[in-house]
């Protein structure tokens, strides 16, 4: 039997991993793809805990969280579009209009 | 058997991860969170819960990533990101500072779950029927509002990645004139 | 090693064992199909009726050249071949075969894998049929390859909506997600070709989509765009896809038949044991051998559909009619008529 705090422990991995990611990469989408990677840790999180105290609330805030993501990745990609049909460029250090 | 399964997927998910976090080709980075997304599935399955597990691949997997590709292809964004010149300290400044994090949850969660034990799967857990009954009893307000998101989603991004047509163009060129 | 396990393997090497058999036969099927209906011979020189032509195939594709174009994506391109018939494989593993068998003190139930979503998971692993196709595409480093894979993969999410709800449809009624819970409600009631064909017209044309069978085939298309996404690859590479496309279709076909026709039962029969087991899956294969012929069928039938003309059929035709369909067995189940 695997111990729960083993997959707390992967999730928090996960979650440094995708922290790391999103604020080191230049590219827009590539942030995006390490927001995903955070999302996905707390789902494990979520998961694991559901099965710890075998409650199915866990399952359920999951599902929802899958939904908000869907969502968020719809609309991000779009101001994405909108945003490279405009400069050109999707590079985060050159949106910069504004700074001071 | 259980452990070797368990083993294997978390492994995978972690390199992938490290795929998706340090790989200079956008395309690449966009599998890795692929192969992540599927190894978490398997664990979710080893933690009871099939039905995420399939729905984990169906929309994260099958169609956000899509997304994601499309959009790749569409801005033709797969070139490599070029390392950027004269700035180290935030890079290595961001993985210190995940590093910490990682170890500090790491410890925080070894001290409280580590002799967790475990009661085997009960069918109340991993049953279908009993998750739909919850999220169309208990769980009906938060459904509906997620249905309502995602409409709101849908209809802006429609709005946002329109091409502006040519009466707005005109519009906002009339509007310059002194 | 418990029986259980014992049991999977036995139905996993079964299930390989037949997909993969599907390709040679389906070869053949395909080119004496098609020249039956064009009128014209097809290949009949090698074994009687030309059937191991199938083999001289498989033999002239394990021995061409293999080339790799020099700019392309390596790693992606080798690897979108895999991706391609992973789905496809995979997908089958929750059709059952047969009715609950038996053997001992252990009852065994046909189907690869008994999951409570199984509905579900066949259409989360043929969601995934969409990677093989756009790596394909994108590590071909040719304009063409790419532009085939951008239509095949925006053709296949738009079809993936309307068969889903169209599968949902027939979940309804039944009230589970599990293939052999709807096989079972199939031969207490009747059919679900009956009442719900409007649905099962919907299953029909997307799954042709999501095949990329024609009239759909466009991002395959010989005459417009060489050979659409797997134009640079040759030899086995090019074999690999070719298998995919095939294994899908009969994957496919197995789920349609499922859902639709009865599966494995026949009415009105009642098949138990042994030889309920062995006429299931033979009962299986034979109506998955008349949806492949279906295939064949309608691919030298009908002309191809444009791309903007396909999107407007998945869209704007298929999506309504799926949930008008959907909107109308709720109400009926709710009614007490279904």
């Amino acid at each position: 039997m695997i111990p729960i705090s083993w997959y707390l422990l992967l999730s928090a991995l996960l979650f440094a991993i995708g922290a790391a990611g999103a604020l080191t990469r230049r590219n827009g989408i590539s942030i995006f793809l390490s927001i995903e990677l955070m999302l996905n840790a707390a789902n494990l999180a979520l998961v694991a805990y559901s099965r710890l105290w075998n409650a199915r609330t866990g399952q359920l805030v999951v599902l929802f969280v899958l939904a908000v993501a869907a969502a968020e990745a719809a609309v991000g990609l779009a101001l994405f579009i909108a945003i490279y049909r405009q400069r050109r460029t999707i590079d985060v250090n050159r949106m910069n209009l504004m700074r001071w | 058997m259980e452990t070797a399964v368990f083993l294997l997927f978390a492994f995978l998910a972690v390199a992938s991860a490290g795929v998706v976090v340090a790989h200079k080709n956008p395309v690449y980075a966009t599998m890795g969170l692929v192969l992540t997304l599927f190894s978490t599935a398997v664990l979710f399955v080893l933690l009871g819960a099939p039905f995420i597990a399939t729905l984990q691949i169906l929309v994260y997997a099958g169609a956000i990533v899509v997304l994601f590709l499309f959009v790749l292809m569409l801005l033709n964004i797969t070139r490599e990101e070029t390392p950027q010149p004269g700035q180290p300290v935030q890079r290595w400044a961001a993985i210190l500072a995940a590093a910490v994090f990682s170890g500090m949850a790491g410890m925080l969660l070894w001290r409280s779950y580590g002799q967790a034990s475990q009661q085997p799967l009960t069918e109340q857990l991993v049953s279908l029927k009993g998750l739909a009954g919850d999220l169309f009893a208990e769980y009906l307000l938060p459904f509906e509002i997620v249905g309502l998101l995602l409409l709101v989603a849908v209809i802006a991004a429609t709005v946002l990645a329109r091409r502006p047509d040519t009466d707005e163009l005109n519009a906002t060129s009339q509007e310059r004139k002194p | 090693m418990s029986a259980d396990f014992l049991a999977t393997l036995v139905k996993m090497a079964l299930a390989l064992g037949l997909l993969l058999n599907v390709v040679p036969v389906m070869v053949w099927v395909e080119r004496r199909g098609s020249a039956f209906i064009q009128d014209r011979p097809g290949p009949n020189r090698l074994g009687p009726l030309g059937l191991f032509q199938a083999l001289a195939d498989a033999a002239k594709f394990v021995f061409k050249e293999d080339v790799t174009p020099t700019a392309a994506d390596v790693p992606l391109y080798l690897a979108a071949p895999v991706l391609a018939l992973l789905p496809a494989l995979t997908t089958f593993s929750v059709v059952p075969f047969g009715p609950d068998l038996q053997v001992g003190s252990h009852l065994i139930h046909l189907v690869v894998a008994d999951a409570d979503a199984g509905v579900l998971l066949f259409l989360a692993l043929a969601s995934l049929g969409v990677y093989g196709v756009v790596m394909a595409g994108y590590a071909s480093n040719n304009k063409f390859s790419l532009l085939g894979s951008i239509r095949a993969s925006a053709q296949l999410i738009s079809y993936e909506l309307a068969l889903t709800l169209s599968v949902v449809a027939v979940v309804i009624p039944v009230g589970s997600f599990r293939l052999a819970d709807i096989v079972a409600y199939q031969r207490a009631h009747i059919w679900n070709f009956l009442p719900q064909f409007l649905g099962f017209m919907v299953f029909l044309v997307a799954s042709f989509a999501e095949t990329n069978r024609l009239p759909f085939d466009l991002p395959e298309a010989e005459s417009e765009l060489i050979a659409g996404f797997h134009t640079e690859y040759s030899a086995m590479r090019f074999a690999t896809f070719f298998m995919a496309e095939y294994i899908a279709m009969t994957s496919l076909s197995a789920l349609g038949v499922t859902l639709y026709f009865g599966g494995w039962s026949l009415p009105g029969v009642d098949l138990s044991g042994w030889t309920g087991a062995i006429v299931g899956l033979a009962v299986l294969v034979a109506k998955v051998a008349v949806c492949l012929g279906i295939y064949v069928w309608v691919r030298w039938s009908f002309p191809r559909f444009r791309y903007d003309q396909l999107m407007r059929l998945g869209w704007k035709v298929l999506l309504p009619i799926a949930i008008f369909n959907l909107i109308l067995v709720a109400a009926l189940t709710i009614a007490g008529k279904l």
